[in-house]
């Protein structure tokens, strides 16, 4: 066995196929910076390199490709607070804030750092395992992993802000929201209003973006200033480094707890940010910074996002099947070299596991090598004005929305599902909290479907089962000690109680609207998943009747509550949106709406002309050769990638008319 | 052009022309030339999946064959179930034998059972390449069976099976259950037989199938460890249109071999005509090629004798065994026949399969 562990590396250790692995690693760096792209966009580079080559070489172009993107998706969810893709949403939390305070080079370097020995310690555990891994991933069960799933629920207290009304009403919203589409277990639609696009849900990248990075553009175009504040940059990539090493004990925690979530296939990567972001903030004792700016925030979401690429490897090359997106592409370039995944990965195919192990650890050192080196100069991008980025990012998280299903409609959605981030965020409703509900939708609804079917209720009284519900009732009850929200206030005796004295009296009605909103929302949900069958109403029949109990106390409190109940948090009566006025709010979003209409009519390319010259000239009063300069740079770069990446760009009715050449068809 | 309402019995007829015709003179070389163009691909699935697979696999052969060795790019499309990019090749793409479509048993079905979202239609088409696969059906040693031969046995057993939906491919085995009278239960939700594979291992479901190349590397493991026994595979189709033995698998039976060993006849009714069409559309001729409507006969010529000679180049055929399965692949007259067999469903068994589904499992359509 040893011997063809230390064979595997000799053999990868040629200049070979290490320039190979060189190519997968920068490549996976470059699609990786783009929120939305990451690995598919990568592979469809790589595959028709992937003929004739040796397997070291392509095994190793393909893991170096694949391990560098949670890494490199970092750059845009800690410097504009965009997901880079769904296993770094919870990196924004704390890593966003960091970049506003000026910190974005040490916040990138902690990350990236974490990173970094996150996904060594993956592939540490990978190896040790992969021999026995087989028993323990058959282990989990639909029984054990819908317990799973109720444990990420559960993470929703410590995600909840000062207001747990809100926070529950937010998480029953999202589960509403996350069963729209397919039931799992009859197939029967619900709440699709007719859009064929809903049949398959509301996809998770135009929920990630819309819930957190449209609402951030809209607040930051609207108080004129860059992303660090002031337009200076503070503590760097050394400091980053120090904050790793002194918080070990998190990323060595994050990383096993990151490998055996990726580990385990139906949980998906796009939890495992979550989970180790909710673990960090229950078990830490001074909880009053997350939010605002904590680098541990930081730290543990990354070291757990890139640990799971180790874990993801054992039910894909043990079972072949894949246990994150990431992982699904590589199965797919594995058939295409002509390896079958399966239990012949550990016996006659042994080397070739272990290349894929080494290749693993090799491309993790260099993926946060060179994005270490580019964290400091890149940090930069955080002191410019930001009217001359905004462009560039409503431009980056249209075109990420659309890598979901290349239709228009994942624009529309996009700035639907932005405003309701808008208006999340403007009441204190916490979107992460939004976001677990969103993403444990489906897997919650399914695997309790499937494990009545095959135990009965009697599920409950699995070992494995009994293992969780201990684990999520100490998780409760750790985080439940002092709970801590999205804004960083401690509570403090009951809701909002001793702040009352110093908050002014506040107009209620902004909010109490929005409350009805929801709760009218819920009850469409309730009678729509009355009219359908048991096993198809059931579950999203119990998530609405939860959001509308819950936003039903809400708006009690809203109306009724003392003043200076968290409920009445307005994110328009607090420094520095109180002097600005509500009506930037609604002429920043109505930039967007603009956008969407024209591409509706003109389609993607010539619609973000017009929109680059126009916000340009009106909005950010730049001068006409500049203007001409970043639209150039704007709509150069969307056609570049178009290019490379053999991509069509949403359509208007003016290609439903008329025949145009590419980019513009 | 042939006529596309084939019966079984012209089909025989046909196939017999056609054997006369592969051996007479070599078809004139076609005029259409692709020298520095590009045709792009449409498929309606995802990056890495089974049919993204199949089509990057044989894009290279398709540069090597068409003549003027253009560029084929793949362009995935996917959504809707492959209903969307489907949607869009029919609406979209001018017949000019620059791009093209490949489909798979989930982009037949809907289209089968009458999916509100269809809007493509396959008799409009030219269809010039259909690939082949199988399935192989294997159960839990425990119930005491060592091959077909004891499969009255399992009668007496409640069969649980991991199902993706009753819509989807799936849709073959609990035909397939009905029509030799098992008592079955699907549980549904499942995300593609990989998960379903390790219900089956855990205990969870006690029958299962898994697709060829899976099954090879996956489920064989099991069978010589005593945890799994193969049933039967679904069969394939050969030139007269017949269910065969499945090539990779001489030694199973096929279901209706499967079937005749368990009751003692051979399956026939309503309910194995629905069976036998979903079959061919869903497994003999899973994935196909497709040109748009109205594209000009050298066009569509061009292609034809590309992936001709693609079947018969030793390098695809000796490499294609890995990726695609030990199958022949369906070229020619002989695409159009397995087109002609999985788009026609006799109307009373289509209608039959539609409302079971609607009752048995409040599958909305």
């Amino acid at each position: 066995m040893a011997d063809i562990y230390w064979s595997a590396l000799q053999s990868l250790l040629t200049l070979d196929h290490l320039l190979y692995l060189g190519v997968g690693v920068v490549l996976g760096l470059m699609v990786g910076i783009f929120p939305g792209l990451g690995g598919i966009a990568g592979l469809s580079l790589l595959i028709p390199f992937l003929y004739g080559m040796d397997p070291v070489s392509a095994l190793a172009m393909l893991i170096g490709l694949v391990a560098v993107i949670p890494t490199s998706d970092t750059f845009t969810s800690v410097l504009m607070g965009i997901p880079g893709s769904s296993a770094s949403q919870a990196t924004i939390l704390d890593g966003f804030p960091l970049a506003k305070k000026g910190e974005a080079a040490r916040a990138l370097s902690a990350a990236f750092s974490a990173s970094l020995v996150g996904g060594l310690i993956g592939a540490a555990i990978l190896t040790g395992f992969v021999l026995a891994a087989r028993p323990i991933i058959l282990a989990f069960g639909s029984a054990e992993l819908f317990m799973l799933a109720v444990l990420g629920l559960s993470m929703v207290g410590v995600l909840s802000g000062s207001s747990l009304a809100k926070g529950l009403s937010a998480c029953a919203l999202g589960l509403v929201v996350g069963s729209i589409g397919a039931a799992p277990a009859t197939g029967e639609i619900r709440m699709v209003f007719g859009i064929y696009y809903l049949y398959d849900g509301v996809p998770l990248v135009v929920v990630g973006l819309g819930i957190f990075a449209f609402p951030e553009i809209i607040d930051l175009l609207r108080q004129e200033r860059s992303i660090a504040q002031g337009a200076k940059l503070g503590a760097g990539w050394l400091a980053g480094l120090k904050d790793m090493l002194r918080n070990w004990a998190i990323w060595l925690r994050c990383s096993a707890l990151g490998t055996l979530v990726g580990a385990i296939p139906g949980l998906g990567g796009s939890v495992v940010d979550w989970i180790a972001y909710g673990h960090v903030v229950q078990t830490s004792r001074d909880k009053s910074n997350y939010g605002s700016g904590d680098i541990r925030g930081v730290i543990a979401p990354e070291s757990a996002n890139n640990a799971k690429e180790g874990g993801g490897l054992m039910p894909t090359l043990l079972f072949g099947i894949p246990g994150s997106g990431s992982m699904a592409i590589f199965l797919g370039g594995m058939v295409l070299l002509g390896i079958q995944p399966g239990p012949s990965m550990v016996s006659t195919n042994l080397d070739l596991t272990y290349t894929i192990i080494w290749s693993l650890a090799l491309a993790n050192v260099l993926g946060a090598g060179l994005c270490l080196a580019l964290a400091q100069p890149i940090a930069k991008l955080t002191t410019i004005r930001f009217t001359l980025l905004a462009p560039f990012m409503i431009m980056v998280i249209s075109f990420a929305a659309f890598q979901a299903t290349r239709e228009l409609y994942d624009l529309v959605f996009l700035f639907l599902v932005g405003l309701l981030g808008v208006f999340l965020k403007r009441f204190g409703w916490p979107r992460p909290a939004f976001l677990i509900g969103f993403v444990l939708a489906g897997q919650a609804e399914t695997y309790l479907y499937q494990a009545v079917q095959f135990y009965g209720w009697s599920f409950f009284s699995r070992t494995g089962v009994m293992i969780i519900i201990a684990i999520t009732l100490v998780s409760v009850w750790l985080g439940s000690r002092s709970r801590v929200g999205e804004q960083g206030v401690v509570r403090a005796a009951p809701a909002g109680a001793a702040a009352a004295e110093e908050k002014p009296i506040l107009p209620r009605r902004p909010q109490a609207v929005f409350a009805a909103l929801m709760l009218a929302l819920s009850v469409y949900a309730l009678v729509g998943a009355w009219q359908k069958s048991f096993l198809g109403g059931i579950f999203p029949l119990l998530a609405a009747a939860a959001a509308f109990i819950f936003s039903a106390l809400l708006l009690g409190a809203i109306l009724f509550g003392r003043q200076g109940n968290s409920a009445h948090y307005d994110q328009e009566h607090q420094e520095p949106f109180r002097e600005l006025g509500t009506a930037g709010l609604w002429l920043n979003i109505a930039w967007f709406a603009g956008l969407l209409v024209a591409s509706a009519l003109v389609g993607f390319v010539l619609a973000l002309v017009g929109f680059f010259i126009a916000f340009l000239r009106i909005r950010a009063e730049v001068s006409w050769p500049r203007t001409i300069a970043l639209t150039a740079a704007g709509v150069g770069l969307m056609l570049l990638l178009g290019y490379f990446l053999v991509l069509d760009f949403p359509r208007g009715l003016l290609q439903d008319i008329v025949r145009l050449p590419w980019p513009l068809r | 052009m042939m006529s596309r309402s084939l019966t079984r019995r012209s089909f025989m007829a046909a196939a017999a022309a056609l054997a006369v015709s592969v051996a007479g003179a070599p078809a004139p070389a076609p005029a259409a030339d692709f020298s520095g163009q590009t045709i792009e691909w449409i498929i309606p699935y995802g990056t890495g999946g089974g049919s993204d697979v199949w089509a990057r696999f044989v894009a290279p052969y398709l540069t090597k064959y068409l003549p003027g060795n253009p560029t084929v790019v793949v362009q995935n499309v996917p959504g809707g179930g492959s209903i969307t990019g489907t949607n869009q090749f029919a609406q979209r793409a001018r017949p000019d034998g620059l791009t093209i479509l490949g489909t798979s048993g989930s982009t037949q079905f809907p289209y089968l059972l009458g999916d509100p979202r269809v809007q493509y239609e396959y008799r409009d088409w030219e269809v010039v390449l259909a690939s082949p696969t199988g399935g192989v059906v294997y159960t839990n040693p425990e119930f005491g069976i060592e091959s077909a031969a004891d499969m009255a046995k399992l009668r007496d057993h409640e069969l649980i099976y991991a199902s993706q939906g009753a819509t989807s491919l799936d849709l073959v085995p609990l035909l397939a259950f009905k029509v030799m009278e098992l008592n079955f239960r699907p549980v549904f939700g499942f995300e593609g037989r990989g998960p379903g594979r390790l219900a089956f291992e855990r205990g969870e479901t006690n029958i299962d199938y898994q697709t060829s190349s899976a099954y090879l590397s996956n489920v064989v493991p099991l069978v010589e460890e005593g945890k799994a026994v193969p049933l039967f595979s679904w069969g394939a189709l050969d030139a007269e249109g017949n269910v065969v033995r499945d090539p990779t698998f001489p030694d199973l039976p096929s279901f209706p071999e499967a079937y005749e060993m368990m009751a003692g006849e051979p399956p026939s009714g309503i309910w194995y005509d629905a069976w036998l069409a979903f079959f061919t559309s869903g497994f003999a001729a899973q994935k196909m090629v497709f040109l748009p409507q109205g594209t000009p006969d050298d066009i569509v010529e061009a292609y034809r004798q590309a992936f001709t000679q693609m079947a018969q180049d030793p390098e695809f055929q000796a490499e294609g065994k890995e990726v695609l399965g030990d199958y022949v692949q369906g070229t020619g007259d002989m695409a159009e026949r397995m087109l002609d067999l999985a788009i026609n469903v006799p109307d009373e068994a289509r209608q039959e399969v539609i409302d079971w589904l609607k009752t048995e499992y409040n599958a909305e359509l």
